[in-house]
């Protein structure tokens, strides 16, 4: 058996590559997607820790979680779909309108 | 090496079962082309293929050589790896579906293990739910080819049939459901013994009465999924050249063709298991005459085939054609003479004939009908197909709940 | 190294590979395929666990049905290639550390409190989709009505924001 330490880990190493990607990428639609990645490693991290007690409550979470991200990804994609329409770009740097 | 297999049976034992599966799924490929063009032909009163072989049975032969040969150009300003991947991923998928489903349920016992038809395991819990994973992940072989072809028909084509997919994917998932609610279960092997709870009474125990909504629904949903006519206008010549396939060539074109087949086979295998009853035998129990059906419908074809050989036209199918009928009458006769093989050749027979019943009837509604407007198109699975799939899995848990309240009182 | 195991680090380098992809591809589509197949791992990492309606759900909808929903909006709106700014180029380095910083210390963290979570349990007794079923139906219900209701408000959002002006 796996010991669950290992899938924390992986976890844990799969969010600070998702943070880097938000902090690193200029393009507004892959920082969305460095959000994905976030949400899939906290879900690996759910999900072990289900295996680990014992209890399904880790995966039902697991399935909230994936919902919210649907619901989110599809408003996500439209206020993008938006921001791309009227500025015609989708380098976060030039969406600054409100910089002083 | 004896040791080697004897420790690693089960590994063995697998690869053995996929090596054969993908023989056979990629020969019966190729011969339902065949059988696509002849039976189209007919319908519109003309021979199919019948130079090439005897009765143009070498014609898929003929087609894959030129598959082979043909000159495969890669267009300019294409995106290289996205355009390679997108035949790939829709072969590979479409290729895996075909492992989650079982062919029998007897296993055949030989050298001590007990090998099972079918590639997947016994108790895999999602049958089904995996199936559905794999043919939602077919998507990306369409969207992602006409993208990557660096073209305007190719990328509409494309959006255009991964909108499609996308849309009667949840009518296909909904329809199943009213099944699953009778079955207990995502899988398939249980799908099957659920239907064959009362086996006296054959061909009325199948799911098709029950759920003759989830029937025409999960078909009409599984034709339009598998972009087949009348939903293909993604891909009609006459509409956008070729849709999301047209700047591929030779062998990248042959994958699309394959994996378009083959999905075509996976949806009539899972018609077959969730309302026709698998391989439960139409006939009731008790009638065990009906056990030799399979040496009644071969020795005449067998004979008949060997009759027509030997007044062919050309020396090739005077030689080809007795040989090939006395191997089936040959068959035929073996059946009669051993019953064990008898017994255990029953349920797969069933399986395959009905299968090849569902891929007539494919290649029939291909003949006869016209194809929808991409509009239409939409409209049907979104407002006609959807809400007929909920209220089915409504009426179907209300039957469930009356028989289960008022038929235990 | 039992086969687990070995699945494990097969399974978790895919994951990770793809993750440095999605950070290292220059053309959004590439990345969207690198996530892809994070996804994909991560179901396989799944159904290794025992947790196989999870891996099934993960496939069909964030595989599926949300990644289908980036590459289409990646097609449609022609995303080019990144292109990258001077001050892109200053967060680099920093943002790096950061990271390898937050990543060490969770790891850390959870080496330290290594006793109370080194066994692995096997769910293996209920079949882990009835379970979540009796969970969602019976005592999560309110929630589960609650998910209902923020897909029904996100659907019409998006519909609303997807409106052409009517000029």
């Amino acid at each position: 058996m796996v010991p669950t330490n290992y899938y924390v880990i992986l976890s844990a190493i799969l969010f600070g590559l998702g943070v880097f990607a938000f902090i690193f990428k200029r393009n507004v639609i892959t920082i969305f997607m460095s959000i994905e990645l976030m949400l899939n490693a906290v879900n690996l991290a759910f999900v072990a820790f289900s295996q680990a007690l014992g209890k399904l409550d880790g995966q039902v979470f697991v399935l909230f979680v994936i919902v919210v991200a649907a619901a989110e990804a599809a408003v996500g994609l439209g206020i993008i779909i938006l921001i791309a329409r009227n500025r015609q770009t989708l380098n976060v740097e030039r969406v600054d309108l409100l910089k002083l | 090496m004896r040791s080697f297999l004897t420790t690693n049976a089960e590994l063995v034992i697998t690869i053995a079962k996929i090596a054969i599966l993908l023989f056979i799924v990629l020969t019966v490929n190729a011969y339902l082309t065949w059988f696509e063009r002849k039976v189209v032909a007919h319908i519109q009163s003309r021979w199919g293929p019948h130079r090439v072989g005897p009765h143009g049975l070498l014609q898929p032969l003929a087609d894959g050589l030129k598959f082979f040969f043909k000159e495969d150009p890669t267009p300019a300003g294409v995106d290289r790896f996205v355009y390679f991947l997108a035949p790939l991923l829709a072969l590979a998928l479409a290729l895996t579906s075909i492992a989650i489903i079982p062919f029998g349920p007897e296993p055949i016992h030989l050298f001590g293990h007990d090998i099972y038809l079918g590639i997947a395991p016994l108790n895999l819990n999602i049958g089904i739910l995996a199936l559905f994973a794999i043919t939602a992940l077919g998507v990306y072989g369409v969207a992602l080819a006409g993208w990557s072809s660096n073209s305007k028909y190719p990328l509409l084509g494309g959006l255009r049939s991964s909108a499609q997919m996308i849309s009667y994917e949840l009518a296909l998932t909904m329809s199943v459901v009213g099944v699953l609610l009778m079955a207990g279960s995502f899988n398939l092997r249980d799908i099957i013994n659920a239907q064959a709870h009362h086996p006296e009474r054959g061909i009325f125990g199948w799911n098709l009465w029950p759920q003759i909504l989830g029937f025409f629904c999960f078909f009409t949903a599984a034709v339009a999924e598998t972009n087949r006519v009348p939903f293909d206008l993604p891909e009609a010549e006459s509409e956008l050249v070729a849709g999301f396939h047209t700047e591929y060539a030779s062998f990248k074109f042959a994958m699309f063709f394959i994996a378009e087949y083959t999905s075509m086979i996976t949806v009539s295998c899972l018609c077959t298991i969730m309302f026709f009853g698998g391989w439960l035998s139409p006939f009731p129990a008790s009638w065990t005459f009906t056990d030799y059906l399979p040496s009644v419908i071969l020795i005449p074809f067998g004979l008949w085939v060997i009759m027509d050989g030997l007044r062919y036209e050309t020396v090739f199918g005077r030689i080809i054609l007795p040989g090939v009928g006395t191997v089936l009458t040959a068959l035929g006769l073996a059946l009669i003479v051993l019953p064990q093989f008898n017994n255990f050749i029953q349920a797969p027979f069933w399986f395959l004939s009905k299968v090849l019943v569902f891929l007539f009837v494919y290649v029939w509604m291909r003949g006869t009908l016209p194809r929808f407007r991409y509009d239409q198109l939409m409209a049907f699975g979104w407002k006609l197909l959807l809400p007929v799939s909920i209220v089915n899995v409504i009426l179907t848990s209300f039957a469930i709940l009356a028989k289960m309240q008022w038929g235990h009182q | 190294m039992t086969a687990p195991l070995i699945v494990f680090f097969v399974l978790a380098a895919l994951a990770v590979i793809g993750a440095i992809s999605l950070i290292l591809q220059k053309h959004p589509i590439h990345s969207a395929l690198s996530l892809i197949v994070v996804m994909v791992a991560l179901a396989g990492l799944y159904l290794l666990m025992g947790a196989e309606f999870v891996a099934a759900v993960q496939i069909i909808v964030y595989g599926g049905a949300i990644m289908v929903l980036f590459v289409f909006v990646i097609m449609l709106l022609n995303a080019g290639v990144e292109e990258h700014t001077s001050l892109s180029k200053l967060a680099g380095p920093p943002g790096l550390l950061l990271v390898v910083a937050l990543a060490a210390f969770v790891a850390a963290t959870i080496a330290k409190s290594g006793a109370s979570v080194q066994t692995a349990a096997q769910t293996g007794a209920l079949s882990s989709t009835k379970g979540i079923s009796e969970m969602v139906f019976k005592d999560f219900v309110y929630p589960f009505e609650l998910t209902s209701f923020l897909i029904l408000v996100a659907i019409l959002g998006a519909v609303v924001l997807a409106q052409r002006e009517k000029s």
